[in-house]
């Protein structure tokens, strides 16, 4: 990580400042909302994946903490969506800290089970619970206002996930860079090694843990609101499996690789559309090839050969 | 009472087979490869629909079987070939990631060939149901039970009394020293792909005049599948077995005690517990590793 590790950062800036006045209608500006919701909740997921060296299989069941925190909440008890958002991550988050407990004390994949697990149990709860939840048919998502001012539409979304894709990836390099993610990445490496030298291996993969489940369950809130209608399938496996490819495809532990694995996947079934009844084995076909070729990820293996090159 | 308590076990028994013998075929992939074949599930539903598919050409009940057996069979050798052997080595996440692949793969091509109906095969004899204590067993699940019973004392045989089954004993334990006395690893990874695969299967065609089988129903079989081999320690056969019948078991009990439309949450809360109080599973010794 160098001065040049920002200059990604500046390019995509520079892009999503150009994108509004250049897309030709709403469903490309639709279309790179989701793209940038996406690249934000795969960031989280990205320091956790590349960093821990961990895996989660249940992602999606904190994006529907979120989201149904947003509908809920508002619709029930009269909440503002502030709040509700807010409770909605530390719900989330309280969730993720006591499942990683246990779990971060044993060695391998364990995550990977524990969230597989509870992402399926989420997404039972909320098609079981109809009364808060309108269960498989999902429920509309009062839009945030304040006083008179409501946040609704294209436009006012397009700008503020913008802005929170440009701070998430600066924050994700300067979090790299802090002693907590050289603490990380010496993880990573050698669990054993960082031991040695005084690294509280449990305590900072839950704190990742947890960051990345706070981080999923404030897009979850964001992606309801934006399509101010949530349903269960924002928490199934499947779309947990989904960001998992995302950053894998990208590149585990880069971060211009998340930003890359979240656009390519959130376009490619607009792509595969055309494949008509295809687009589940298109999928699959592209995950496999994709792992057997270029197991390291695009970004990383793009990097690697650009620097021999050079 | 005892004849309602009698009925959920009985059902459970005979789900709890399917995940048992799904729950072998994760402990055989896993142990000679460390691999979790995400694509279980998929061979399990593979089972069910050829089987469906096959009878309804006109072919005989125990043909259309056999060949729903072998062919899943082939397709588990050919992931292996060209799916997981380029990358052997590769970090696990990879190759968790490949078989989800080849899951997705499996699920849309059975989509697009047979479409997306429910379909069911008729019982292999007959519907007549036998009463025992007042509670009612259909003949269907004693040919699971039955069926799943042989298999797994005939893969303890294998590994037991076969040169083939020690070999791949000896590999789980210590690939490279299994490499070194000469045996084939890649053999045994190669063989533990078809095995899992048909077993599988088996377990998807016996289950299906009971439960019906569409193309995606593999996913749900495989995933309860995978928390019976964890709930009896990854790794370990007998757990597997011991594993899958308890999750049958206890989603059965779950379902008639306690909520029915919780029935698939019951698997999910207990692969939690187990790994927070026993994650080594029920059978699993202590193991240390060595730095």
């Amino acid at each position: 990580m160098s001065k040049h590790a920002f200059r990604g950062l500046y390019v995509i800036a520079a892009v999503l400042l150009v994108l509004p006045f250049v897309l030709p209608n709403s469903f490309y500006v639709d279309l790179v909302i989701r793209m940038a919701i996406n690249a934000i909740i795969v960031l989280g997921l990205n320091l956790l994946f590349g960093f821990a060296g961990q895996i989660s299989l249940g992602h999606a069941g904190f994006l529907g903490i979120g989201a149904y925190a947003s509908a809920a909440l508002p619709t029930f008890l009269g909440w503002h969506p502030l709040l509700a958002m807010a409770a909605g991550a530390a719900a989330a988050g309280a969730l993720a800290a006591l499942v990683a407990r246990p779990i971060f004390r044993l060695k391998g994949q364990y995550l990977a089970m524990a969230t597989l697990g509870l992402g399926i149990i989420i997404n039972i709860v909320v098609r079981n619970e109809a009364a808060w939840t309108g269960g498989p048919d999902g429920m509309p998502v009062p839009a945030m206002a304040f006083g008179s001012f409501e946040i609704s539409g294209d436009k006012h979304w397009y700008w503020i996930v913008a802005f929170l894709l440009c701070v998430s990836i600066w924050a994700s390099i300067n979090l790299i860079d802090s002693p907590f993610g050289r603490a990380l990445r010496a993880l990573h490496g050698s669990e054993v090694a960082s031991k040695v030298v005084g690294v509280q291996v449990v305590r900072y993969k839950v704190v990742i843990f947890v960051l990345s489940a706070v981080f999923a369950s404030i897009m979850g809130s964001i992606t309801a609101l934006y399509v101010g209608f949530v349903t269960p399938t924002i928490a199934d496996f499947f779309h947990s499996i989904e960001l998992v490819t995302m950053v894998v495809i990208g590149g585990m532990g880069s971060i211009y690789g998340s930003v890359l694995g979240a656009v390519l996947l959130t376009a490619l079934p607009q792509a595969l559309a055309t494949f008509e009844g295809w687009e589940t084995v298109v999928f699959g076909a592209i995950l496999m090839l994709c792992m057997i070729f270029l197991p390291r990820g695009l970004v990383p293996t793009l990097a690697a050969r650009l620097g021999k090159g050079a | 009472m005892l004849a309602e308590f009698l009925q959920f076990l009985f059902s459970g028994i005979t789900v709890g087979s399917t995940y048992a013998l799904a729950a072998l075929g994760f402990t055989l992939i896993y142990n000679s490869s460390h691999v979790i074949n995400f694509a279980q599930g998929e061979f399990i539903m593979l089972g069910g629909m050829l089987a469906v598919y096959f009878t309804q050409t006109g072919l005989g009940l125990p043909l259309s079987i056999l060949l729903a057996i072998a062919l899943p069979a082939v397709v588990g050798l050919v992931l292996e070939k060209v799916a997981i052997e380029p990358v052997k080595g590769a970090e696990p996440v990879t190759l968790i990631i490949i078989t989800i692949g080849a899951s997705l793969v499996l699920r849309g091509l059975i989509q697009i060939w047979l479409g997306k109906g429910t379909f069911s095969l008729p019982a292999f004899s007959g519907e007549q149901p036998i009463e025992v204590l007042g509670a009612t067993l259909m003949p269907q699940s004693l040919w699971v039970m039955g069926v799943t019973a042989v298999v797994v004392c005939a893969l303890w045989y294998f590994f037991a009394r076969t040169l083939y089954g020690k070999a791949m004993l000896a590999t789980s334990y210590n690939r490279v020293a299994a490499e070194m006395v000469g045996i084939n690893t890649d053999g045994v990874l190669f063989l533990s792909f078809a095995m899992s695969a048909a077993l599988g299967a088996l377990g998807g065609i016996l289950l299906t005049p009971i439960t019906l089988t569409s193309y995606d129903a593999g996913i749900m079989l495989g995933l309860k599948g995978f928390v019976g081999a964890v709930l009896g320690g990854l790794g370990n056969g007998l757990g597997a077995v011991v594993g899958g019948l308890l999750v049958g078991v206890l989603e059965a009990m779950g379902a008639g005690y306690i909520s029915s439309s919780y029935k698939d949450a019951i698997p999910f809360v207990l692969i939690l517990l187990i790994l927070f109080f026993r994650p080594n599973g029920l059978f699993g010794g202590k193991t240390t590793d060595r730095v």
